[in-house]
């Protein structure tokens, strides 16, 4: 096991991890509004599909990325129409959104499987040019990459130094008293799953406009469901997303690397590490969490008629 | 602005005549076929012609209405294993990933026993199954129990590691010679029966009775009133006297056996094999079911064979379209997404 392969491992760790944070901040803001989405995997689904097509269409992986944050903010709409308009029950329209995304996903990909695409360049920070070149082109990241440690520091500032983020955390800890402070609920929660949705859009654009550079039907593979487990283990908190989301593509990198250094494990068992892992920090984390999730995450809303 | 204008949300009960909520149900399905006949049209697909194969694939011939019944049995058990839990205020999301396990329990039956006769192999099989998914139901019911981890996060993360245990067991040991990806298929002995000569087999009535005896409980015996207490008000009925921990572990262990059988119904009845991602969000499908029908079992039935209807027509959809057959999970979306939103114009009157 050599230096190169454990930066290998570290760099694949980084390009695989980064969609899953964008994901993951995405749902904090949806679920610090009060709301949960199930749906995710369909979101992904979607925005990575359209942002494929327009970026092979087009040629520019730009439009292609502002593609998939629109995508991804009007799939979030679809659920705030139900859960908040029609006062739907959540996890069953987050549910519903997912098979929605699974095949509109699949007909907008139809024509663009086994395309290829001319992606987002990848660059180096500058001060990383004199290592030798075995390295740095393990370290040549695109924009999305490096961006999304700011955007986390970004969300953590919207939702905690803002009006705006006030309002959405209050609605999420209790509508009504929001209301009576004269905030206008169902207006936050359909901006803060607008915003959330933008970023899951972010997310599926970097899988598959910049990462994977192709469009497979279901390329997501449960992306959704471990955000969704990850915002909790974040608790609720876009800071600690950072930690959720390396702690989690650390595991897929750490079982990369006894692959690759030749142990005799099973590819399969080593696949549901990252997820018994979460499973054994949630329930190490267990029981100081309920004072810190939203407090009224997934109820309805009656409006104050 | 006295009263609380929150509240929890509650599986709605069925507050309308049979009749009346049927012609409901139909209208909006009516309303989602019109919309995903527009998106067909707009792919360019002749919807009308689409349609046609659609039915004659399902309802117009008794092969396609078989097929439907076929379709349909899985999903009768997997919204049954999140209805029941559902009573005591429990939310299984984790039929899909029971359903693995309970796979692989009776797999390992039929792989290992095969020499039994099929009286003693399939009992045997069916009690796997359901202690496999049981098992499986153990982890968040008992994390739930003692106030750890809420079970709806456990049982989605569990719904991903499953299916890479049954490849893990597949690649690992089960694997045929010629195949990797599959068990060898099972003896007949291992095999559930079919009827009439079409693919329906005993599993549909292992979902009826299961669901009979699901109604017969939570309307005729204690248990089916503790646990409506339990749902309504937990901490009431544990100040009650109610065993609170244990009803809510033994409880998401039924359901999760529940799910296992329908897992062994698939591999024994249905497909006669194992093999990766057989289940194809069957679990997922469950979960919606059961919330579209209130938990009720009739609306479970009703429910499971519309979403039957879809999906088998989706196949045809695929092979005479030229569409994915992911695409049919529009037109199954558009019904889901109709009916939670309940429009008005549907409504008749509500309370």
């Amino acid at each position: 096991m050599t230096l190169l392969s454990i930066l290998g491992v570290l760099s694949s760790a980084i390009f695989s991890g980064t969609s899953l944070l964008y994901t993951t901040l995405g749902e904090v803001i949806d679920e610090r509004a009060g709301i949960v989405n199930l749906g995710l995997e369909g979101v992904l689904l979607v925005s990575a599909s359209s942002g494929f097509a327009v970026t092979y269409l087009s040629g520019n992986p730009y439009l292609g990325i502002l593609v998939s944050i629109l995508a991804g903010g009007l799939m979030n709409m679809i659920l705030g129409y139900l859960v908040i308009t029609r006062k739907a029950n959540q996890l069953a329209s987050g549910l519903a959104l997912m098979f929605f995304g699974f095949g509109l996903s699949a007909l907008i990909g139809k024509s663009f499987v086994g395309d290829k695409i001319h992606s987002l360049t990848r660059f180096l920070l500058p001060g990383l040019k004199n290592l030798p070149l075995l390295y740095t082109s393990l370290f040549k990241f695109d924009i999305l990459i490096y961006l999304v440690i700011p955007v986390a520091i970004l969300v953590w500032w919207l939702l905690y130094r803002t009006r705006w983020g006030l309002g959405v955390r209050a609605v999420g800890e209790n509508a009504d008293t929001a209301f009576a402070s004269g905030r206008n609920p169902h207006l936050i929660r359909y901006q803060a799953l607008f915003v959330g949705g933008m970023l899951v859009g972010l997310g599926a654009a970097h899988l598959s406009i910049a990462y994977t550079m192709n469009w497979t039907e279901y390329m997501t593979a449960g992306r959704g469901f471990i955000a969704v487990a990850l915002v909790i283990f974040s608790k609720w908190h876009p800071l600690r997303a950072i930690v959720g989301a390396l702690v989690f593509s650390g595991a897929v990198a750490f079982q990369l690397l006894l692959q690759s250094s030749g142990v005799k494990v099973s590819p399969f068992l080593l696949d549901t590490i990252p997820y018994i892992l979460t499973l054994v920090v949630l329930i190490a984390w267990g029981g100081n969490r309920k004072h810190s999730a939203p407090a009224s995450l997934g109820r309805v809303y009656q409006g104050s008629e | 602005m006295s009263q609380p204008t929150e509240t929890v949300t509650h599986f709605p009960v069925f507050q309308y005549k049979a009749i009346q909520s049927t012609v409901r149900y139909l209208l909006m399905i009516l309303f989602a076929l019109l919309m995903f006949g527009l998106i067909l049209l707009i792919s360019g697909k002749d919807p009308i012609q689409s349609y046609k194969d659609i039915f004659t694939s399902t309802l117009g011939s008794s092969y396609g209405f078989s097929e439907v019944i076929v379709a349909m049995i899985p999903m009768l058990i997997t919204a049954l294993a999140v209805a029941l839990p559902s009573r005591v205020g429990l939310i299984n999301v984790g039929g899909e990933g029971q359903l693995y396990i309970g796979a692989a329990f009776a797999t390992f039956g039929a792989l290992t026993f095969s020499n039994l006769p099929g009286w003693f192999l399939l009992p045997l099989m069916v009690l796997l199954g359901m202690l496999g998914g049981a098992l499986w139901a153990f982890i968040p019911g008992y994390l739930k129990s003692i106030g750890l981890v809420n079970e709806t996060i456990t049982t989605l993360l569990l719904n991903s590691v499953a299916p890479k245990i049954i490849g893990f067991l597949i690649f690992g040991f089960w694997h045929s010679p010629m195949d990797t990806v599959k068990t060898a298929n099972f003896v007949a002995a291992a095999k559930l029966p079919s009827f009439f000569g079409t693919r329906i087999h005993l599993g549909l009535i292992f979902g009826l009775i299961l669901l009979i005896i699901f109604w017969l409980v939570m309307k005729y015996t204690r248990w089916g009133l503790e646990m409506r207490a339990i749902g309504s008000n937990p901490q009431a009925a544990k100040r009650n006297g109610l065993p609170l921990s244990k009803y809510l572990v033994v409880i998401m262990c039924i359901g999760g056996a529940i799910a296992g059988l329908a897992g062994m119904v698939q591999v024994s009845g249905f497909y006669g094999t194992l093999f990766l991602n057989f289940s194809m969000s069957l679990g997922f499908m469950g979960f919606m079911i059961c919330w579209l029908a209130g938990g009720e079992p009739l609306g479970i039935i009703l429910m499971s064979f519309v979403v039957a209807v879809i999906t088998t027509g989706g196949n045809l959809l695929q092979l005479t379209r030229d569409l994915p057959y992911a695409v049919i999970n529009i037109l199954l979306a558009f019904t889901l997404f109709i009916v939670l939103a309940r429009p008005s114009f549907f409504k008749g009157k509500t309370p």
